[in-house]
């Protein structure tokens, strides 16, 4: 006999959340969201969530597991039992609950429509349709299955301590347009998409490549909208200056110089950010942590100038 | 046990006390690390930002470099052991691409053939040989030092190329706690982001982020935090003073370096494992560490 301990929520009862436990038999094959059915359906018909397809194709069933996003149709329970044969349901997290597991996806869509998840080409279109290569709809392949279940949102480590970043799957759908051969606006785009709460707030944890169900992996669509911004010259940001900062530090002495980086990522001229960097800078300096002052070159860096020219860089 | 060490830039920089704790655990353990000098920057995912080519050619270099002295290459932080296994997974599932590298790096006189295997130190002693080996030279037992791992993203996620078992819920680090006598606190951020990537683009998120792991640990009644992973340390470490004021609270709590926990159990002395050039004091360790037997 397995527990299911399942977080609760009904403002109209209680105003707190609060576990419950349901015991059931998992029967063979079982997923979580057939044996949350059939815990709905045998035990308790109050409890509340959203599901639809159970094939991982509508993206409606994301709820949390043992603390992680995942689509309770696409998971066999029994892989999710826990030494105590539990397992833990909670609703995905970075969204409001409104009842039970059934969370407030608005501030998700919003973020969604922020970044105009449409097509923008203002030339008149072609008798048939707009048509690509196989090569270019490779570019944009991976961030066209993304089925908006909101998992990478739900884990994703930046939004549990900044809800104005725009989060994984609408920086994902971003990179759908941006990497579109058929649009027009791709400067306009990763300009926008380099402000504040963009792509350059990205933390790199890699939670949403964990949680997505699909190949989107959002992170690496988020690095696919960093090359094309950096390419197409919108370096007026800490985020493109640190990137350039980083590499021509590496093309120079084959590692990092950890002086010139944070000044460089700054910028020369804003004074705000360069007098935010004194309190460490003094902290380093004070405990003899600041790297060497003259800064060493591995061994061969010919070899590493030789590489970034041949590949242009 | 020999390997081809690859320092990271960071061991060399900002947090040198990582590079001389690595040679000290190395040298207690009896594992030989051959220093590879010549091995330019991992990119930290960085340079893959400009160009992932780039960044991919310059790390099957480094795996070229180990492969020819015929050693398994070792990393000594979390964003270098992740950033290396996803270049390296980028050449091996593309025949073309590993083609097209390689005929860039002969010119240099390397060749990439995928023989070396990337390893994380937290991941040589969690081995058989490497506990054997901890278990046969512990000289000071850490004995009621509560200690909290923070693994640092790039050695869990993507899972796919991690080395720790369960990636979601590791317990590799937690295990080599035990095996060095100390208590090992379970606690929810240990999996989680130190912010350290974004803290020059968004200090105040890098910084919660960094804060919210410290006060779970601190909340779940750890000494120390200990970490595998020099930019994790640099944010939890040189900016606790920031982060105390930010989340309003009066917490410290030291920052070890994974090499440094495993060489205070091997008997070396807080001072020679350059424990007194942190930010955060770490006297709250030293009073807990017993006399070396």
């Amino acid at each position: 006999m397995a527990t299911f301990r399942i977080k609760r929520y009904n403002p109209e009862i209680k105003p707190e959340p609060y576990y419950e436990e349901f015991q059931l038999d998992i029967p063979e094959g079982a997923t979580l969201l057939d044996c949350i059915n059939l815990i709905k359906w045998t035990q308790d018909g109050t409890l509340t969530y959203r599901m639809s397809c159970r094939s991982a194709i509508c993206g409606s069933c994301g709820m949390k597991a043992n603390g992680h996003a995942q689509l309770a149709c696409q998971r066999q329970a029994t892989s999710l039992l826990d030494k105590d044969d539990t397992i833990t349901i909670e609703p995905l997290g970075n969204m409001q609950p409104i009842k039970d597991l059934v969370v407030d996806f608005e501030p998700f869509w919003d973020k969604v429509n922020k970044i105009k998840p449409y097509l923008q080409n203002d030339v008149s279109p072609p008798q048939k349709e707009r048509t690509q290569s196989p090569e270019q709809f490779r570019l944009i392949d991976d961030s066209s299955t993304c089925i908006m279940c909101g998992n990478c949102y739900s884990d994703c480590n930046v939004l549990e301590v900044d809800d104005k970043f725009l989060g994984p799957a609408a920086l994902a759908k971003a990179q759908r347009f941006v990497g579109d051969s058929r649009d027009k606006k791709t400067l306009e785009r990763v300009t926008e998409l380099s402000e504040p709460g963009g792509i350059w707030d990205c933390t790199h944890c890699g939670e949403c490549v964990e949680r997505c169900p699909k190949p989107a992996q959002p992170f690496y669509r988020i690095k696919e909208i960093m090359s094309v911004a950096l390419e197409q010259g919108v370096h007026n940001n800490n985020g493109a200056r640190h990137a350039l900062s980083f590499v021509k530090s590496v093309k120079s002495s084959g590692r990092l110089n950890e002086n010139m980086i944070p000044v460089e990522s700054m910028g020369y001229f804003n004074f705000k950010g360069l007098i935010d960097l004194i309190p460490i800078g003094l902290r380093m300096l004070l405990k003899r942590k600041i790297p060497p002052i003259i800064h060493k070159s591995i061994d061969d860096v010919k070899d590493v100038k030789r590489i970034f020219k041949e590949l242009d860089q | 046990m020999k390997f081809a060490l690859f320092t990271g830039c960071v061991s060399q920089g900002a947090t040198r006390e990582l590079m001389v704790s690595t040679k000290k655990a190395a040298e207690g353990l009896g594992i030989d690390f051959v220093e590879m000098k010549s091995a330019a920057c991992c990119g930290a995912g960085v340079v893959g930002e400009k160009s992932s080519i780039l960044a991919d050619t310059l790390n099957a270099r480094s795996f070229a470099i180990a492969e020819k002295q015929g050693l398994d290459l070792v990393t000594i932080c979390s964003t270098c052991q992740g950033v290396l296994k996803k270049s390296e997974c980028n050449i091996k599932s593309d025949p073309e691409y590993k083609k097209k590298i390689n005929h860039i790096l002969s010119e240099g006189g390397h060749q990439y053939d995928g023989t070396s295997r990337i390893k994380h130190f937290a991941n040589i002693l969690a081995t058989d040989e490497g506990i054997a080996r901890l278990k046969e030279r512990i000289k000071r037992p850490l004995t009621g030092l509560k200690v909290a791992a923070f693994y640092g993203c790039y050695v869990l996620r993507p899972s796919g190329l991690s080395d720790f078992e369960n990636p979601d819920n590791p317990t590799g680090l937690e295990e080599i706690f035990e095996v060095l006598g100390a208590t090992p606190v379970y606690y929810p951020s240990r999996t989680k982001c130190c912010g350290f990537p974004i803290v020059m683009m968004n200090k105040t998120a890098s910084l919660e982020m960094a804060g919210n792991a410290l006060v779970d640990a601190i909340e779940s009644g750890a000494d120390c935090v200990v970490t595998g992973c020099p930019l994790c340390h640099l944010n939890l470490d040189s900016y606790q003073p920031e982060i105390d004021q930010l989340m309003k609270k009066k917490y410290s709590v030291p920052v070890l370096h994974l090499p440094q926990l495993v060489a205070l159990a091997l008997g070396y002395s807080p001072k020679e494992l350059d424990m007194d050039k942190h930010i955060v004091s770490t006297l709250q360790v030293k009073r807990k560490l017993h006399p070396v037997s």
